[in-house]
């Protein structure tokens, strides 16, 4: 008996080999597929070194990435973190493609292989393949073979223009990168071959179509009011360059007056990598939610099979608690709310209203609350939500009290902070939408737009900051950033801050006054 | 059954490229941080580590950021225990209110600090600089070679042969190898003896004693093929010449201490002698000063007393040139030591011993010495007056004809702190064309 349990196991002790893995791999999708009915990716799976985990990490988790400095930095960073063990490295790295690359690490045991190819193979895939953010916004076939253009084109613009020359593009460009994203108007998709073609064809095009006589043509001369003509033409080239816009690094790459055509399509690259990461910066807490609750369920079942010792069993216990451990706000550790902690518990919680709802679960939630459909319920959540979405609609009371969560709101000028909201019941509703909102990239990141430039005048670039909730910027950066805008642009460049509620100017400040 | 793809084995250093052109743009930055540091510091200080914070203008990396110092914010934390709505909670101190989101996690990429050795300072410090002349003719023929005692060798002459490790190799190879040792060889031929003597016991007996014989027999042929010392056991000691480059200098420093120096000019003279020993300490392994002060009369002093004490007299430079000539003879012969020699002084010079200083320049301790470095010390007045031109001291004057004869000889006024480091670069800075001497 003792022994036929035995011999169901997939693997026995800490070591693994490519046997072992595969073994345990096809159990878990067994289990992901007929039991979570999970849709996925191809996966791929690459067993990487500790060091390289650190390039990994330093190159944005990207397999092919183009070489630029600040990655040297992040490098030696993470390095001199790891050596001294202040911080330990990522048991895996995935990656939004198509196949899906999951990277593990050689040094893991068994059991946390398992663990890892659950929830990373199996739960980012699933929700990489499945979310709308995803779907819409990158292209997981395009990617890798979009940074190999990448990669090249920068090396070979290094080559030709020299280094150097690449670099200050380059890190103009990166100080701009959370400028770099369309958040509401959906970027068009890309492939490499078409891409390169784009760019000769767009090199070729604007050689052809040079001509000189457009610069010849009389101006209209009519009789109207100088004020109303300005204020026509102002209108007028507005609406020819689609301002206000809110992607610089866009309106830069298309508009900008000094940029060679190859290092517009520098800014572009930084844009279309700016671009990827996006979304998934809006389903932090979904992400990496979804796949902590899949690889806690399939693990999980693995075990109720017999098909994991329980020695292994308790490691990967031990590392999952670890992963979802949540302080308190007043713990030394308290690092944020944990996306992980978070995440798990929402999803978990789900499936707890979906099969054993309370009274107050059946109040809020009527339309899950015992259904049974968790799966379901769960599979569409990981469809169609981001963080905001997702938090606004499913965090619940009893998730609220078992959290102990409170709403804080802190105004700079007092020397206090005053607690709003509490778990209780007149609360649970102002405590839910405050935590969305925290979690709306959008909302929370500066809100920056070009708004003006006259391209036949001085060609002066006006930016606008719509600031919300008397959030300014840090002066240092954004003085230092505004440079780099100026770099890019080529002439001078003015920022003003604009609250968005009373349209008050808050301030202002402009290159041209700048000595540097 | 996914895709497996073993990585490990790929090239490592994927981002060396990346970690080389950092750390190229850190080291611009971090020189230009280091000299900043040196010029404000003292220059004795350059000789110790120095911590630097990541230079903020090379690696920095702006972007529009929010003021943590400004607007309203919420923040949901969890582990409430105790507040109710309304409750106000102080502040903890000046940074930004509530003590959540990122607080503990944003900013520590900024503290990122070096922290600089004291030999990667000395090399920001120095990069372009070169000795020079630095060539000395013995050094570049790299001279002598010693035998350096370097491990063990299966082959080599038979008198280095290691009679311990020989032995011992052989010793195990013939336990691994089972050779008989010569008791138990004994021990059959005597049973063989006893069972002989007792001749009459019969067949029985005649059987034993062959089987025996044979054994022995077996034994005896086993012990001749498994030699007792084979050459494979046979360990040499191995030696490794290595090059004994002349890598000790000498350094001379010549002060004049009469009344006429200062505490002023003293100071300035010591940070000159710091420099030039700092620089020589890089180039060489080992490095004597000798410390001449000179008043009418010159005497070989240590440190302190060379920099602290007073003495009065006249002021006769060639004592002290004769007193470094005796030193030299006496205990650092040119062919071994690489002799460097700076003299600070006022200028000051008794009447008519210029000359004989220059004389005794030219014919010997020119052609003794791979540098020698003259400052002039002068007050800040006559920096306007003096600065270029060829008027001035005796002393001066009668050491431009050695200048302009020997390419080893350097010298420069210098008035405040601040010339030292031009000066410094000045004398170090690479030869143009380099003269052999002869």
């Amino acid at each position: 008996m003792a022994k036929g349990a035995a011999s169901n196991l997939l693997f026995h002790g800490s070591d693994w080999n490519f046997e072992t893995l595969s073994r345990t791999y096809d159990a878990i999708e067994t289990i992901a597929n007929d039991e979570l009915q999970l849709d996925v990716y191809p996966n791929q799976l690459e067993i990487i070194s500790s060091e390289q985990m650190l390039d990994a990490y330093s190159s944005v988790g990207m397999p092919l990435m183009y070489q630029h400095w600040s990655f040297g930095k992040r490098f030696v960073f993470e390095e001199h973190l790891y050596r001294k063990g202040r911080r330990g490295l990522a048991y895996e790295l995935v990656i939004n493609s198509n196949p899906c690359i999951t990277y593990l690490m050689e040094e893991n045991t068994m059991a946390m292989q398992a663990l890892v190819t659950a929830h990373a193979a199996f739960g980012h895939n699933h929700f990489f393949k499945n979310n709308y953010l995803f779907q819409q916004w990158t292209d997981a076939s395009a990617i890798l073979s979009y940074m190999e253009f990448a990669k090249k084109y920068i090396t070979k613009c290094e080559e030709r223009y020299g280094t150097s020359e690449v670099e200050v593009i380059l890190d103009s460009a990166h100080a701009l990168m959370d400028q770099g994203v369309f958040r509401y108007r959906r970027p068009p998709r890309l492939s490499s071959e078409k891409e390169r073609e784009r760019a000769r064809e767009r090199l070729e095009y604007e050689e052809q179509t040079y001509s000189d006589l457009w610069r010849t043509l009389p101006h209209s001369a009519d009789g109207e009011s100088t004020k109303e003509a300005a204020e026509r033409d102002a209108s007028e080239r507005k609406k020819a360059l689609n301002l206000p816009e809110e992607n610089l690094l866009y309106f830069l790459e298309k508009t900008s007056l000094i940029l060679e055509p190859w290092q517009r399509e520098l800014l572009r690259i930084v844009r279309v990598i700016a671009q990827y990461f996006y979304p998934q910066r809006q389903t932090k807490v979904m992400n990496e939610g979804c796949a902590t609750f899949v690889h806690y369920t399939i693990m999980n079942r693995l075990f109720d099979q017999g098909r994991i010792s329980e020695g292994a069993m308790l490691e990967i216990l031990h590392s999952h608690s670890n992963v979802v451990f949540q302080p308190s706000f007043d713990d030394p550790r308290f690092p944020g709310i944990n996306p992980y902690a978070l995440g798990f518990a929402m999803m978990q919680d789900i499936q707890r209203i979906c099969t054993d709802p309370t009274p107050e679960d059946r109040d809020w939630f009527p339309e899950i609350a015992g259904s049974g459909k968790w799966r379901e319920t769960l599979i569409d959540a990981w469809a169609n939500h981001r963080d905001e979405s997702f938090i606004l609609q499913y965090l619940s009371p009893a998730l609220i009290r078992k959290f102990r969560l409170f709403l804080l709101t802190d105004e700079a000028g007092d020397n206090y902070c005053e607690v709003g909201s509490i778990h209780n019941e007149r609360g649970y509703e102002t405590i839910r939408t405050a935590l969305a909102r925290n979690y709306d990239v959008a909302a929370n990141q500066s809100d920056i737009q070009v708004v003006d430039v006259d391209l036949l005048g001085d060609r002066h670039l006006r930016l606008q900051h719509n600031v919300k909730n008397g959030i300014l910027l840090d002066e240092a950066s954004r003085d230092a950033t505004l440079r780099h805008v100026r770099h890019l642009w080529g002439y001078d460049v003015s920022l003003a801050g604009i609250d968005a509620e009373t349209d008050d100017v808050l301030y202002e400040c402009s290159t041209a006054l700048d000595p540097d | 059954m996914p895709n497996f793809i073993d990585r490990r084995l790929n090239p490592k250093d994927k981002s060396l490229g990346n970690r080389r052109r950092f750390l190229k743009r850190a080291r611009e930055e971090l020189k230009r941080t280091i000299k900043e540091q040196i010029k404000a510091g003292k220059i004795a200080d350059v000789d110790a580590e120095h911590r630097v914070p990541m230079p903020e203008r090379g690696v920095s990396e702006p972007s529009f950021q929010p003021s943590p110092n400004s607007g309203e914010r919420q923040y949901i934390l969890p582990g409430n225990h105790e507040f109710s709505p309304g409750d106000r909670i102080p502040k903890p101190s000046a940074r930004g209110g509530a003590s959540g989101s990122g607080a503990g996690t944003g900013e520590s990429e900024d503290d990122f600090q070096f922290v600089l050795s004291r030999d990667e300072v000395l090399d920001l410090f120095f990069e372009d600089l070169e000795l020079p002349d630095m060539v000395k003719l013995n050094l570049k023929e790299s001279v002598a070679f010693k035998r350096r005692r370097a491990g063990f060798a299966t082959s080599g002459s038979p008198t280095n042969i290691n009679v311990g490790r020989t032995m011992r190799n052989s010793y195990g190879r013939r336990i691994a190898l089972r050779r008989p040792r010569r008791a138990e060889l004994a021990a059959i031929s005597e049973e063989i003896a006893k069972l002989e003597a007792e001749q009459n016991a019969g067949r029985i007996h005649q059987k034993r004693i062959e089987a025996l014989r044979q054994e022995l027999d077996k034994l005896e042929r086993r012990r001749r093929r498994i030699a007792y010392v084979d050459p494979v056991d046979i360990r040499f000691n191995r030696f490794e010449p290595e090059p004994l480059p002349n890598a000790s200098a000498v350094m001379f420093c010549l002060m004049d201490v009469s009344a006429s120096m200062g505490e002023r000019e003293k100071d300035l003279a010591k940070r000159f002698f710091v420099l030039l020993h700092l620089f020589l300490k890089r180039r060489y392994e080992r490095i004597d000063i000798v410390f001449i002060r000179h008043t009418d009369e010159a005497g070989e002093v240590d440190e302190n007393t060379f920099f602290y004490s007073k003495q009065s007299g006249g002021t006769v430079v060639s004592t002290a040139l004769e007193e470094m000539l005796r030193i030299i003879e006496e205990r650092y012969p040119a062919r071994e030591w690489n002799i460097y020699a700076a003299q600070a002084s006022d200028g000051e010079n008794s009447a008519g011993d210029s000359d004989l200083c220059v004389s005794l320049l030219h014919r010997q301790v020119m052609r003794l010495c791979q540098y020698y470095a003259y400052v002039e010390i002068i007050d800040e007045r006559e920096t306007e007056i003096f600065g270029t031109t060829d008027n001035g001291t005796s002393l001066w004057r009668a050491y431009r004809t050695v200048d302009s004869e020997w390419s080893n000889f350097q010298m420069t006024r210098i008035a405040r702190p601040s010339d030292i480091y031009p000066v410094f670069r000045k004398l170090f800075a690479r030869q143009p064309t380099m003269q052999l001497r002869n």
